[in-house]
């Protein structure tokens, strides 16, 4: 979905500007260092080449309705991502000035969205990594598939942050997410789908095509700094997405002792428990997995809590997001953390047998 | 299929009436590249309400495409086309922001009615803009304003590639459409199986042909340095052009000229 003018603010539109025009460059200085002066015409060339297969329409099994071709995929894997962010780029000035497809100022942010997150996160983190150095056909299509599902997604994410920032619309972000995203991974499955099959099919008939973006790349075991990165952005994204679907409902625990004791949570009165509680709700940052309520915002929602109004299922709250976003952060990096200290554990005892 | 072809038709007309020749269409492309920005950057800096100081900015493209022998139908046609998106985040506006902020008889008029107005206003405004931009200017001069403003020349040769070969594309693209959709009966050869195939020759032939450029221009001298050979002068009128726009859409910006117009007015009246 193209950003447009209207919706965006100038600070929005001349930051995200500033974002993709350091990325041009930093793109072109990239692509002018290549001795392979054969990209010059075929980047240009493969630039018209999306554009006219955009045109293509084919429908969408199992809905009869009609998708077409994004693209952003199939120019990183057979260009690198500098000089498919350079494609991109162009191929989104010529649908801006000539079908009026997002706005000049909305240009940047457009770029942006959907050259960016494809060609630098989507194609190193998920699709590289998935394909592995022995592709196969059905890694093949595996890794097109997640990675145009997330660079979507990541794209779709864009968009509302931008709107949601610039003020223009009164669209809350809850409400807008809650549309955005659905809908793009309905977009991105197509999208991965069509990436995958057209892919399959150069692989097939020209092997040798696929290895164009491939060299600079060491042969050998993937980069478990990739691995890792890939991991962190799903964790983003599933705590994010996910956490709003978390049941308000009390979880098991809760349930039972609930059942049994007539509270949800046994309360602490004496010595120890009441110094280690009271600490703690000074320390939880983020109690109760929100955001902290102030003293009146709280007993408010306590009232409303009391009158029996279930809460509306998903529970789209800010905090909780937020919480799911650095809980799922904190949590890995503790594996981290752990997977190190044994690491050095086994090491040393090792050593000593 | 008759959506290519529609496509087509349509860049091929911005095509030939970049082709003219008017006072517009002689004016340096940074000129009129930079207007256009400031124009877009003044639309979108009002505050969300803001409906009638918005309205003096209309002067720019209409009288650019005015002056530059532009059709309006063909402005309009296009920004028809633009609009549901926006249209449809904008309509969430007078759901969300009910409180009235104007009344008008005795009617009031709640303030998400008019940021969805100011909304549509700003997307007429700045698609207006860049369809007429591009209708006075065209690519290629676009593309070396562009160069000569700083961007990468990497991109700029890059653009005007995939221009030039935009229409050979998207003939073969249209044929290519044409056939599938003379074998395929009852929907069936549409699918997706079919139709990736159908771009991965396409995308097969793409490559083969970038091939044969890349050889034809070695075969010119091509040593890898790219060269672009517009030569562009910025003149006095160009300068002036630029200052005065640029001026304009500040002052629409610091003072509400319609309402000022409209005081005068009243104040004649009486």
């Amino acid at each position: 979905m193209h950003m447009a003018d209207a919706l965006i603010s100038p600070a929005v539109g001349g930051g995200m500007w500033a974002a993709t025009g350091a990325t041009l460059a930093y793109s072109a200085r990239k692509v002018t260092q290549e001795i392979d002066d054969r990209k010059v015409p075929l980047m240009g060339v493969l630039g018209a080449f999306i554009f006219a297969a955009q045109m293509i329409n084919f429908t969408i099994p199992g809905t009869g309705s009609s998708g077409h071709l994004g693209g952003g995929m199939i120019l990183t894997v057979l260009l690198g991502p500098y000089s498919a962010f350079l494609v991109t780029a162009s191929v989104l000035t010529v649908q801006a000035l000539f079908f009026a497809d997002g706005g000049l100022l909305a240009l940047g942010c457009n770029i942006f969205n959907l050259g960016f997150f494809p060609a630098f996160i989507a194609y190193p983190f998920i699709f590289k990594p998935l394909l592995g150095d022995k592709p196969t056909a059905g890694r093949l299509s595996l890794a097109s598939i997640v990675a145009a599902i997330v660079g979507l997604q990541l794209g779709a994410f864009g968009v509302v942050m931008e709107t949601v920032f610039s003020g223009i619309s009164e669209l809350p972000f809850s409400t807008f997410v809650l549309m955005m995203q659905p809908i793009h991974l309905g977009i991105g499955i197509v999208e991965g789908l069509v990436t995958a099959a057209v892919l399959s099919f150069v692989w097939k008939a020209r092997p040798e095509v696929m290895e164009m973006s491939a060299g600079h790349q060491p042969i050998g075991q993937v980069s478990m700094g990739k691995v890792l990165a890939g991991l962190g952005i799903a964790a983003v994204i599933t705590g994010g997405m996910l956490s709003w679907f978390a049941s308000t409902n009390p979880d098991g625990l809760e349930w039972s002792m609930f059942k049994v004791s007539g509270k949800e949570e046994l309360g602490g009165s004496t010595g120890v428990h009441h110094t280690l509680g009271a600490l703690q709700e000074k320390t939880a940052f983020l109690p109760d997995y929100g955001f902290k309520k102030s003293e009146h915002e709280g007993a408010a929602a306590e009232g409303a809590a009391k009158e029996g109004a279930a809460p509306a299922w998903p529970a789209p709250d800010a905090g909780t997001s937020v919480s799911g976003i650095v809980g799922g952060i904190l949590t890995l990096l503790v594996a981290v953390a752990i997977g190190f200290l044994l690491k050095k554990r086994e090491r040393s005892h090792g050593a000593g047998t | 299929m008759s959506n290519i072809q529609g496509s087509l038709l349509d860049l091929g007309v911005m095509d030939q009436l970049a082709r003219l020749d008017s006072p517009v269409h002689r004016l340096d492309p940074r000129a009129k590249i930079v207007a256009a920005l400031a124009l877009i950057v003044a639309a979108v800096s009002f505050e969300r309400h803001q409906i009638s100081a918005l309205l003096p900015l209309l002067f720019f493209p209409v009288a650019l495409g005015a002056l530059g022998r532009i059709p309006a139908g063909v402005i309009l046609r296009k920004l028809m086309l633009a609009l549901p998106f926006v249209l449809f985040v904008g309509l969430f506006n007078p759901l969300f922001d009910r409180e009235t902020m104007l009344r008008l008889g005795g009617i009031g008029i709640s303030g998400g009615w008019l940021s969805f107005l100011s909304i549509m206003l700003r997307s007429a405004l700045t698609l207006g803009t860049a369809l007429v931009l591009l209708a006075v200017t065209g690519i290629p001069a676009i593309g070396a304003g562009l160069e000569r403003l700083g961007a990468p020349r990497v991109f700029v040769v890059q653009l005007l590639f995939l221009y030039r070969y935009l229409f050979v594309l998207g003939e073969e693209a249209l044929r290519m459409s044409r056939a599938r959709a003379q074998r395929s009966f009852d929907g069936r050869g549409t699918g997706l199986k079919a139709t990736a195939s159908l771009l991965g020759n396409l995308m097969l032939r793409t490559l083969d042909r970038a091939e044969r450029i890349y050889t034809a221009m070695k075969s010119r001298g091509f040593n890898g340095e790219v060269r672009l050979r517009r030569t562009l002068r910025f003149t006095a009128t160009d300068l002036a052009f630029t200052a005065g726009w640029s001026g304009f859409f500040v002052a629409a910006r610091l003072w509400n000229l319609p309402r000022l117009l409209g005081d005068i007015v009243a104040g004649v009246a009486r």
